[in-house]
């Protein structure tokens, strides 16, 4: 069986062209590690809040500067994006939405609504 | 457990605590956006109080359960010797369950003092 191994591949990832469903779920798995790696900050913030009004106060300075504004909407993006993009593998998953069409605007509504709704939010919170 | 159903069983935790994250984020955001705490009594308050206590442990034990199905996912994805992978995993395994119990004492602390 050298069939197999016969295949050509080609994965010149700047050369490969996704589908819009596919450049949603790179970014459902990127915000998925982002976020992961975000935890122990964010887990920190949580602590200090909780520990005291002078932790309170330092933890709501850190996300009223501007490093910190940058770091929520980021949080907020991934949050929505991730939300967004598993509600609809959950409605895919009862069957909703397979069509292609269907799927190519839900993927491309998940993909502009994130930032947007991260933004929004990010106002809202801050 | 054979290897099929120890995949199912992951599939179906990863959506379970995906809709519980879901509905708690969405509390969690809105309650903010609508009502944010005015200072730390008032933080101290709604954080402490049992209800939302005990949510937020459920919100961190789901959220350490789905992260590590998915970054598990993505490591088993990309790291392909199998001592590397290992160590990964282990190094992976470990951060979230010291996180988990990282947030959980600062949840746990407030409600004592």
């Amino acid at each position: 069986m050298t069939t197999a191994s016969r295949r050509p591949v080609y994965l010149n990832l700047l050369k490969i062209k996704l589908p819009i469903a596919g450049i949603m779920s790179i970014i459902h798995r990127a915000t998925g590690v982002f976020m992961f790696f975000a935890l122990p900050y964010l887990i920190h913030l949580l602590d200090l809040s909780l520990s005291g009004p002078e932790g309170f106060a330092e933890a709501h300075a850190a996300v009223h500067g501007l490093v910190g504004m940058v770091f929520v909407f980021l949080i907020m993006w991934s949050l929505m994006h991730h939300l967004l993009a598993g509600i609809r593998y959950l409605l895919i998953d009862v069957h909703y939405g397979v069509e292609k069409a269907m799927a190519q605007q839900t993927a491309l509504a998940v993909v502009v609504a994130g930032p947007i709704l991260g933004l929004l939010l990010t106002g809202g919170l801050l | 457990m054979s290897r099929t159903a120890s995949g199912l069983k992951a599939w179906a935790i990863q959506r379970l605590t995906a809709i519980y994250i879901g509905l708690f984020v969405i509390y969690l955001v809105g309650a903010f956006t609508l009502s944010p705490p005015a200072d730390f009594a008032d933080w101290k308050a709604w954080m402490g109080s049992p209800l939302v206590s005990v949510a937020m442990l459920l919100f961190v034990v789901s959220t350490l359960m789905h992260a590590w199905i998915g970054v598990r996912d993505v490591l088993i994805d990309y790291i392909r010797p199998i001592a590397i992978r290992a160590t990964v995993l282990g190094i992976v395994a470990l951060s979230l369950i010291a996180m988990g119990l990282w947030a959980a004492q600062a949840l746990i602390l407030v409600r004592l003092v």
